[in-house]
């Protein structure tokens, strides 16, 4: 008999079930659980977002429209006397963003392991834990959020959303599985860390030692 | 290779750790920590009860269904392109991981930190078949070069001080400058950091565990805060992920509800830094990513588990909550247990995949105070299965006779009321007496256990019964 086989026969036995049996729809799927703080008004979930990302570490910074994005960028980066030398993802929306306005050197594709800055769009901002959503795939390279020492997120205040399940339903809109989903789907809250040494936290172990938001526009009725 | 010490030796493992002061100011700090943070951590999050609710909701649904979730996992992940291996015992999944690995020509092979990899010894099959294994998790890493094994679910050097750690460093680390500075956690998580980089870029295959299977997806899901979790999956061309049959959760909603809870119980933050869904493959036009992705799927003695009251232990999601709460850990450490899980859920697990007659003292080990039970997001009732393991010990008489002769007369006196409240106010009255005006007693035959640390209260006032009929209150 297959190890296949073998497994299931002896997990239906002790469960009592034929093969192939329906399976009820258990009660509790009919409601999700999403805490409270996954709630609220645009307003709100985008100030509880900043709020939760830098208390994870993260940065963030607010710019009023894509355009001044580049700006930020090169600010962020001369402030923190980091290299004007960035990895970019091979995304449209941030190509086409006015670059030529600073002196970064930019180069659009995965990360190498040279690579000291990457700059990567968000899928979605996630306001009860602060978390980024990002996602892997042609424009978005998985690579560029783990190998660089810094990694810069532009992220639209529009995407920002309460919940992990609100993030996950942007993502699967049609309930996508298999290989209709990206290979990844990460949550990134704040940059990389470890306690494994006397319980101490240290940050930037394998990923990034920064983590910096930029974040775009207003939140809906947002009004300073 | 690395040996566990023997379970069957709890009791002289447990007496060698308590004189290590090194391990025992690690263990008392860790327990304090925890247990002044744990109302914060869980207040924070008003929710928290009726998500442990759910969870336990969640698994108990799943597990009594777990074929159909298994197989409808197998489907999406085979159309995500990825291939699953059914496993029976930990010969298996080695046989079949290297089997993965030599096919893809593979001479360096990244880990990500991962229980069950630890369960079947996989390293060692490994590197005996001539690999080089890399194990990326910090604490891991340090273990591995010490040849030692975790202590601890989610902290696995919890036992080490930095000193410890730094003198590893330099033994291994001979290419460096002999007077680099390794002083604090920060410089040698650098060089950690710096060492381990060129062993992600040289790696053909990374393995690593998964946190949860989702079966509506096909998709694994693993939770570091280091990364490197998801630079072994990603930047070799081959990736292998192990799971039990038990991690498979029905949909992505499922997994969101016990990510809320296993960060918060495991470290006390709200999320790791990375929680990533992984399904399949490399997709058409992905610039990076793995080309190949394989699931071992193991069950190294869960089916067993399945059947009865042990199932409740299938919920466990590893979260090493019950260690940090647990006082007999906190006096023992993790690895006085003599295998791969220390703490409650070892005492709960370690007869199951040893074989009770291998590791029947850990049950034993329990005072049976529930912390463990209490702080489970899972709500396991791990003191329950701890006693269920003891009656087992006893009826295969493999615990020492004379505990057995006192249980089976005590359990023989119990059914007789009138005879057990009479010997229970003879027993008293001598106790009284014997006490005489101290109260107390500083040694005492056959509880030399418990007067070696400290006096012996002798009872007064009677027994409880004589007392609850003349309604008065014990103690009053």
């Amino acid at each position: 008999m297959s190890a296949r086989d073998d497994i299931l026969g002896r997990i239906r036995r002790a469960t009592g079930r034929a093969e192939g049996a329906a399976v009820p729809t258990p009660a509790y799927a009919a409601t999700t659980l999403v805490p409270a703080r996954g709630r609220g008004t645009p307003v709100e979930l985008v100030a509880r977002f900043v709020a939760m990302a830098e208390e994870a570490s993260a940065t963030v910074d607010r710019v009023a429209a894509p355009d001044d994005v580049p700006e930020a960028v090169a600010a962020y980066l001369a402030g923190e006397n980091l290299p004007s030398v960035a990895a970019m993802a091979p995304s449209a929306a941030l190509g086409a963003l006015p670059w030529e306005r600073t002196a970064l050197t930019l180069r659009q594709g995965a990360a190498g392991v040279d690579d000291l800055v990457s700059i990567t769009p968000a899928a979605a901002g996630i306001a009860e834990t602060g978390s980024l959503m990002v996602r892997s795939g042609a424009s978005s390279p998985y690579t560029l959020n783990f190998l660089p020492d810094t990694h810069v997120v532009v992220l639209e205040a529009s995407d920002v959303v309460g919940a992990y399940e609100d993030a996950w339903a942007e993502m699967r809109p049609d309930g996508e599985t298999g290989a209709a989903l990206p290979r990844t789907v990460t949550l990134i809250t704040g940059p990389s860390r470890s306690s494994d040494i006397e319980r101490t936290v240290t940050i930037g172990v394998h990923g990034p030692r920064r983590l910096h938001i930029v974040l775009v526009g207003k939140a809906d009725g947002e009004t300073t | 290779m690395v040996a566990h010490l023997d379970s069957l030796k709890f009791a002289d493992n447990a007496a060698r750790a308590r004189a290590d002061a090194n391990l025992q100011a690690a263990l008392s700090k860790l327990q304090r920590d925890t247990r002044l943070a744990r109302p914060g951590i869980v207040g924070r999050l008003p929710e928290f009860e009726a998500l442990r609710d759910r969870a336990v909701e969640i698994k108990n649904h799943t597990l009594a269904n777990l074929d159909h979730y298994l197989e409808t996992f197998e489907a999406n992940l085979a159309d995500a392109g990825g291939q699953m291996h059914w496993c029976r015992d930990a010969s298996e999944a080695r046989a079949t991981i290297l089997d993965i690995c030599r096919k893809a020509g593979a001479r360096t092979v990244g880990k990500g930190k991962s229980m069950v990899s630890e369960e079947i010894a996989l390293n060692d099959h490994l590197i005996a078949a001539g690999l080089d294994v890399v194990e990326t998790d910090l604490g891991e890493y340090i273990l591995q070069l010490r040849e030692e094994t975790p202590s601890h679910l989610v902290m696995p050097a919890i036992h080490l001080k930095k000193e410890q750690i730094a003198e590893t460093f330099r033994d291994f680390h001979t290419d460096l400058p002999a007077d680099r500075p390794l002083e604090e956690p920060a410089s040698m998580t650098e060089e950690a950091r710096h060492k381990l980089r060129e062993k992600f870029l040289a790696a053909d295959v990374g393995i690593t565990g998964a946190n949860m299977l989702v079966a509506e997806t096909g998709s694994i899901v693993v939770v570091t805060n280091e990364g490197n979790g998801d630079l072994t999956q990603t930047l070799p061309r081959v990736h292998i992920a192990i799971a039990t049959i038990e991690k498979v959760v029905p949909r992505i909603e499922d997994a969101l509800t016990i990510l809320r809870i296993l960060a918060r119980s495991a470290t006390g933050q709200e999320i790791t830094c990375y929680t990533t869904t992984a399904t399949g493959a490399r997709r058409a036009g992905d610039p990076d990513g793995p080309e190949e992705f394989h699931l071992v799927l193991l069950d190294n003695g869960r089916t067993d588990l399945l059947d009865g009251a042990f199932r409740d232990v299938l919920r466990c999601i590893r979260c090493g909550a019950c260690q940090s709460a647990c006082p007999v850990y906190g006096a023992a450490g993790g690895h006085a247990y003599g295998g791969v899980y220390g703490g409650p859920i070892g005492a709960v697990l370690g007869p199951a995949l040893a074989g009770v007659d291998k590791a029947w003292p850990l049950p034993e080990a329990s005072s049976f105070c529930g912390n463990c039970q209490a702080v489970c997001p899972m709500r396991i009732p791990l003191p329950g299965l701890m006693r269920k393991w003891r009656e087992v010990a006893h009826d295969r008489r493999l615990n020492k006779a004379r505990r057995r002769i006192a249980v089976s007369l005590w359990g023989w006196a119990a059914r007789r009321p009138g005879l057990y409240r009479f010997g229970a106010r003879i027993g008293i009255g001598l106790l009284k007496r014997l006490g005489g005006r101290r109260g107390r007693f500083r040694s005492l035959p056959f509880a030399s256990g418990w007067t070696a640390e400290r006096d012996l209260p002798a009872p007064e006032g009677g027994t409880f019964i004589d007392r609850w009929k003349r309604g008065r209150k014990p103690g009053a």
